[in-house]
């Protein structure tokens, strides 16, 4: 327990958030991704996040818990457990001329919907920000620590 | 006479290292702020104090970080669905405070490691 696991808490939102940017990347990507069938269709990606204990010292940090303090209930990281996709209909769009459509001349377009994407998006670099601000907070402490008496 | 650095250092050490505690829980409430279902926890500080301080000695043997003194937070808003608790604006200021308060018990160590100093050297 001590500053240096902030390093491995943070470390882990900053890798479930940037999880979630390239999915939200991946479902702004496919806003106008067509297919012939409706099983076909793109749809849009969102992992699931689940929080995660940690030990003291392990990870980024190992070898710190010369201290004894042992195991904690209280560092908590994330983790991605999975990515879930959306169950939306996909739209049907009347289009003969499409060289995609199917026998009765429609085509599939996914259901993304785009301002949805894009809260997510600032949402996720906003949470990544944060991390990264912790992160640098307590690497200015564990220096000021080590300047101590001099 | 010897000099008794315990006695120096007061109870600086033992808030230095509840402190220490209390931004790691914060940082995992920061990191856990998009988790469904994570309820965010804190330290009580002024209880883990008084509990350090009230034993027999002053020398951080038992439970040091205050686990003991670890609890919920009581939510700022109802709930919007997703059962987490996390009000990111309260953590990040809590966070900041709880670094500025960290850094405050720092100086003070270094302060009267400095004037130890003076002292032994004779300046």
């Amino acid at each position: 327990m001590g500053l240096s696991d902030i390093f491995s808490i943070t470390g882990s939102a900053l890798s479930a958030e940037s999880v979630r940017l390239n999915t939200t990347a991946s479902n702004l990507a496919n806003v106008d991704s067509v297919a012939s069938k409706p099983e076909d269709v793109y749809q849009a990606r969102y992992p699931v996040f689940k929080s995660t204990l940690l030990n003291a010292g392990e990870g980024l940090a190992s070898g710190i818990d010369a201290m004894g303090f042992g195991q904690s209930q209280n560092l908590a990281g994330v983790q991605v457990s999975e990515i879930t996709q959306s169950q939306l209909a996909p739209q049907v769009k009347h289009e003969p001329g499409h060289p995609l459509a199917d026998e009765n001349g429609n085509i599939y377009v996914s259901n993304i919907n785009m301002v949805e994407q894009m809260t997510n998006m600032i949402e996720a670099s906003r949470s990544y920000q944060t991390n990264i601000q912790v992160a640098e907070t307590a690497k200015q402490l564990i220096q000021q620590t080590l300047r101590l008496g001099s | 006479m010897s000099i008794s650095i315990d006695k120096v250092l007061g109870f600086h050490p033992a808030a230095l290292l509840l402190r220490e505690n209390r931004s790691t829980i914060l940082a995992s409430n920061i990191a856990n702020a998009d988790t469904p279902g994570y309820k965010a926890k804190d330290l009580d500080f002024r209880q883990a104090l008084q509990a350090v301080l009230s034993s027999d000695s002053q020398s951080l043997a038992n439970d040091p970080s205050g686990n003991d003194f670890v609890k919920y937070r009581v939510p700022f808003q109802p709930d919007t669905g997703d059962g987490n608790s996390v009000d990111m604006q309260h953590e990040k200021m809590a966070f900041a405070q709880n670094a500025l308060q960290y850094q405050m018990s720092l100086k003070i160590v270094d302060g009267r490691f400095k004037g130890l100093m003076k002292a032994i050297k004779g300046e």
